[in-house]
């Protein structure tokens, strides 16, 4: 089913949930909407199930206006981050329940109950209540009762959020694979940036009700359109620093408080003359070396693969990840080499990119 | 050494059992009144009379067993004001059990203009002592009885007319206990049953209603008691033997021109008490999850 948000807003009195928010998914795409929380994004999923009014805008599937259409008449499939599950009701009747409301005939309700509770690997638990179940078999419970009524449309609030690390990894490829083999539309809220870049087609992000961004993942996480997106999706988070642009002997050089950085042309003439801009680069353009802007080491984070420093240049502290066992300490001085081929340019007043 | 630390080893042994058993020490001697203000009453209904704790005849002497005190179970009347009394708890779990789970359910789901001032008032309502709302309710009751048809059921000097009034000033309680655990309810429950197909209200019987069971059956058994051992209502607001109920019914014993029949007044007691007593054993549990349950909800 192809999901088009036109303009949607919401509002209560002066809380603004969403607004106007302009998207278009296509059929058989899964899309994630990533944004800290408040931002609006469950407010617009829960406009897209039908259980939210929009103030304004509207909502199509396939090309019909929904606004009005209850959330029962809507042929979607809804996992909560709570899962939801009604839990005087044994795991056989919850995911029965929705085929229970549609008034199928029994036996086909058991064959296609069963079915899906196989496939999620419950089926052997169809007589058990939700509360005698571990977390990760609720959420497996829940997933079954969203498809088990075949909907064209799958919505998910955070579903793994309660969910244990391990747990959380192997449920994140478990539905990423189940929405492939089924090829249901699925729109997907988290605020969890790896989840939203590992698992979806496309990514919105959100911040304070507005559409940040809507583009795959890679492109999120190499053209950034805003500051905002550019500092939330990526971990270690992206480094910033005010600098100016200028030519100097037909080079671009990127001038701040302790760095003076020679910037690829076709990026540097973006930002060249415009005053202070500021410049994003990665952690990971980022190394230690001989020669470069030096600093001193503010933090030293072990993170087992690597360490993760905080080296002040300046005054900006600058992330990246170094080798472990290289004996840092803080307080110790280093100098940094930045690969500048990916460096990103914004405007500080807009917070819009240069670049893209 | 060794036997040293085993004897030091009993002794901290003996000392925790004795702590351990401290409460139930306490408690029991603290309960001892109470047992002994039952066993009076049982002694007492089966004697002639009583002296102190121990049964004696008209002589004074030990003994004087005697079932005259329970010779009103012959009364036909007995029977009917019990039937009254049963009436008026059921009426009460029936009619405050209905309004507040409705009530409770859209005070604490939906948000309508003057939801906070009806909450307030609702507590307010329920601060007011019924001693002063007599008079007013007797007005309403005279009107009640002039409508023809509603009149005869509800209107003054009728069983139903007690049981509205009733219900009408356990309302406020009764609401707000259900508000209570209704706001301990996620919202995902309720959206998930939407979603699945359900209809507003199959989500209100079907998945709403059978989590807030505990607090139902504990509303039922609070408003049965209520209803069964009312007096003030009843005695205001009926006359004569054929609407009254069971505790009206007792004060007759003690009237204002013959001596008080203690020892009936006790048998008489003891038969009210006796269904109370047998609910209690078998509903305790739920009883008590009245305050589990419906203390935590706020507004």
């Amino acid at each position: 089913m192809k999901v088009e948000l036109v303009n949607l807003t919401k509002r209560w009195g002066d809380v603004v949930g969403a607004d106007g928010i302009n998207l278009t998914i296509e059929h058989g795409e899964f899309v994630a909407f990533l944004g800290p929380s408040g931002c609006g994004k469950t407010t617009t999923l829960l406009m897209v199930a039908g259980i939210y009014k929009p103030t304004a805008g509207e909502i199509l599937f396939d090309g019909k206006v929904v606004n009005a259409v209850p959330p029962k008449d809507r042929n979607i499939g809804m996992v909560f981050q709570s899962y939801a599950l009604y839990p005087h009701m044994t795991v056989f009747q919850n995911i029965s329940y929705p085929l229970k409301l549609k008034k199928v005939p029994k036996e086909e309700m058991q064959k296609r109950v069963q079915r899906v509770a196989d496939m999620m690997g419950i089926g052997h638990l169809l007589d058990r209540k939700p509360a005698q179940l571990s977390g990760g078999q609720q959420q497996r419970v829940a997933l079954g009762r969203a498809l088990v009524k075949e909907p064209q449309l799958l919505l998910f609030d955070e579903p793994l959020s309660n969910l244990d690390a391990r747990l959380r990894l192997s449920m994140r490829s478990e539905i990423k694979r189940l929405q492939i083999d089924l090829g249901i539309t699925s729109i997907y809220v988290t605020h969890d940036q790896v989840e939203a870049m590992t698992m979806a087609d496309r990514v919105a992000v959100m911040k304070d009700g507005k559409l940040q961004a809507f583009s795959p993942p890679d492109e999120l996480y190499e053209r950034p359109k805003t500051l905002f997106v550019a500092g939330f999706v990526g971990n270690p988070p992206m480094n910033f620093f005010d600098v100016e642009v200028v030519i100097e002997n037909g080079e671009y050089h990127a001038r701040g408080v302790g760095i003076d950085l020679v910037v690829p042309a076709e990026r540097g003439e973006k930002a060249v003359g415009r005053g202070k801009v500021i410049m994003g680069v990665r952690p990971e353009h980022v190394s230690l070396a001989d020669e470069g802007a030096s600093g001193v080491i503010n933090i030293v984070e072990p993170l087992g693969r690597d360490d993760l420093i905080d080296v002040r240049i300046g005054e900006t502290d600058v992330q990246l990840l170094v080798e472990p066992g290289l004996g840092l300490r803080i307080g110790d001085h280093v100098k940094l080499h930045f690969d500048t081929e990916n460096v990103q340019f914004f405007d500080p007043d807009t917070e819009k990119s240069l670049l893209w | 050494m060794t036997t040293t630390t085993f004897e030091v080893e009993a002794k901290s042994g003996l000392w925790r059992k004795i702590v351990s058993a401290l409460p139930y020490v306490a408690l029991s001697i603290s309960i001892i009144p109470i047992l002994v203000g039952y066993y009076w009453v049982i002694i007492a209904t089966f004697s002639y009379r009583t002296e102190g704790l121990f049964p004696v005849d008209a002589n004074g002497n030990i003994g004087g067993f005697t079932l005259q005190n329970w010779q009103f179970l012959l009364d036909p009347q007995i029977w009917r004001v019990t039937l009254n009394s049963f009436l008026i708890a059921i009426g009460m779990v029936i009619g405050v059990g209905f309004l507040s789970t409705l009530t409770g359910y859209a005070l604490s789901r939906m948000n309508f203009r003057g939801r906070k001032g009806f909450l307030g008032l609702t507590l307010v309502l329920h601060a007011f002592r019924p001693e002063l709302l007599l008079i007013a309710i007797f007005q309403v009751l005279l009107f009640i009885a002039g409508i023809p048809l509603l009149g005869k059921v509800f209107g003054f000097n009728t069983v139903g007319g007690v049981a509205l009034v009733m219900v009408a000033l356990e309302l406020p309680l009764g609401i707000w206990l259900m508000k209570g655990f209704f706001d301990n309810l996620s919202w995902d429950m309720e959206r998930a049953a939407l979603i699945d197909g359900a209809s507003r209200f199959r989500v209100w019987w079907e998945i709403i209603l059978p989590q807030v069971k505990p607090g139902l059956a504990a509303l039922a058994i609070f408003n049965f008691i209520a209803g069964w051992n009312a007096y003030l209502i009843p005695f205001t607001f009926t006359i004569g033997a054929k609407v009254s109920n069971l505790s009206v019914y007792l004060n007759q014993f003690s009237g204002d021109t013959s001596p008080t029949g203690w020892n009936q007044v006790a048998a008489v007691g003891l038969f009210q008490l006796l269904p109370i007593l047998i609910f209690f054993i078998f509903t305790q549990e739920t009883l008590l999850s009245i305050y589990g349950g419906g203390a935590k909800g706020g507004t």
